[in-house]
């Protein structure tokens, strides 16, 4: 090895080490996006669709991810199962015939059609630009006709008054609300809570992303690999996809 | 005797002044005394605060909303930063910086129905 190819290769390597370690060239140019979140200044726009890839042929007994949606969202329960509001819950399912058992989590599945959009007399309801769809509680009367035009049983309402809420997520009695896929995060660039909790503490069976963007790994998997919804025969496009159901 | 009569005077309003030590007078009314925790610039100054504070809030609210646009200038988010009461921690209570007024005003403040009326708890810059 001459000298010349040898410096040439120290170069690389300490150029590789400097990449990896703040992975920027340039101020503003970087060979690894560190996180892809919006400027504030900038709207969720159509070009992207959050969404999530759940593999329950992963998901065992544990409930990591309903225990971190709650803490993150500050969704305390009063002891009252009938009243208490939801975000996420896991979902357990048995073949009568076979005995075979499964669990699932289950949460606002955000539709591109979203009958609860639809129902809503004020327009609390709605869906966002990048598919989330939300509860504005500005404007939410708490009529409850969401909670019942959802055929995924994902809504709630809030029966009691709340105290101790998070500086992001707002909740008040009377008003409806359900999974936002953890928006505050999601605009941070940043994973919902559950998906950081099942990747950490779970089974690994979550994982969230761009559904619009060819080049992310959840699109990657669901082009090449089967996955389903919750009720497809309704047509509602559900930003939610299950493996293994 | 005329300096004994103002010396009176004085040690009344001086009294006066410490029971009232709560509210301003201004004229014949009592203003509320309002404690801005932290000192330096608003994001307006601070007339148009006081007159337009909610419209401000009402624009921020839809578009953080509605867009997803997390605008730190108007966002409620940062007033409860800057303005909770060191003591209590929060913009409510008998001082607060958001109830002094309203209570004084007589307009119910439903912000905090559902916000949260403490400053968020600073976590740790992530890795």
């Amino acid at each position: 090895m001459n000298p010349d190819r040898r410096q040439f290769l120290g170069w690389g390597a300490a150029a590789v080490a400097g990449a990896a370690a703040v992975t920027t060239l340039a101020p503003g140019f970087r060979l690894i996006e560190l996180a892809q979140a919006r400027s504030p200044q900038e709207a969720a726009s159509k070009l992207q669709r959050w969404g999530l890839l759940i593999d329950i042929t992963k998901c065992s007994d544990c409930d990591a991810c309903v225990t971190a949606c709650h803490e993150e969202n500050g969704v305390n329960s009063h002891g009252r199962s009938e009243t208490d509001a939801q975000w996420i819950r896991k979902v357990s399912l048995r073949d009568k015939r076979t005995g075979y058992a499964q669990t699932l989590p289950l949460m606002c599945q955000h539709c591109e059609h979203p009958p609860c959009v639809d129902v809503c007399p004020t327009g609390a309801s709605f869906k966002r630009e990048d598919g989330i769809v939300l509860v504005d509680k500005h404007t939410c009367i708490g009529c409850r006709y969401c909670v019942m035009a959802c055929p995924y049983g994902a809504r709630s309402f809030v029966h009691e008054t709340v105290s101790g809420q998070k500086a992001d997520v707002p909740r008040g009695k009377g008003t409806v609300e359900a999974c936002t896929l953890c928006v505050h995060r999601v605009d941070r660039g940043e994973t919902p809570a559950c998906v950081e909790a099942c990747n950490k503490d779970g089974g690994k069976a979550m994982a969230f992303g761009d559904l619009n963007d060819r080049d992310s790994a959840i699109h990657k998997r669901l082009r090449t690999e089967p996955s389903s919804q919750i009720r497809a025969d309704l047509a509602l496009n559900t930003g939610v996809r299950y493996q293994g159901l | 005797m005329m300096r004994i009569a103002a010396g009176i005077v004085a040690a009344v309003l001086a009294l006066a002044g410490v029971a009232d030590a709560g509210e301003k007078q201004l004229g014949r009314v009592a203003v509320p005394a309002v404690k801005i925790e932290k000192g330096g610039a608003c994001v307006a100054p601070t007339g148009e605060m006081r007159r337009n504070h909610m419209k401000m809030l009402l624009h921020q609210r839809d578009r953080t909303m509605r867009q997803g646009l997390r605008e730190p200038r108007f966002s409620l988010k940062g007033c409860v930063d800057c303005h909770a009461s060191r003591e209590t921690g929060s913009v409510l209570g008998k001082d607060g910086f958001c109830s002094s007024c309203h209570e004084y005003a007589a307009v119910s403040i439903d912000c905090f129905e559902c916000h949260s009326p403490n400053p968020q708890k600073r976590t740790a810059a992530r890795p």
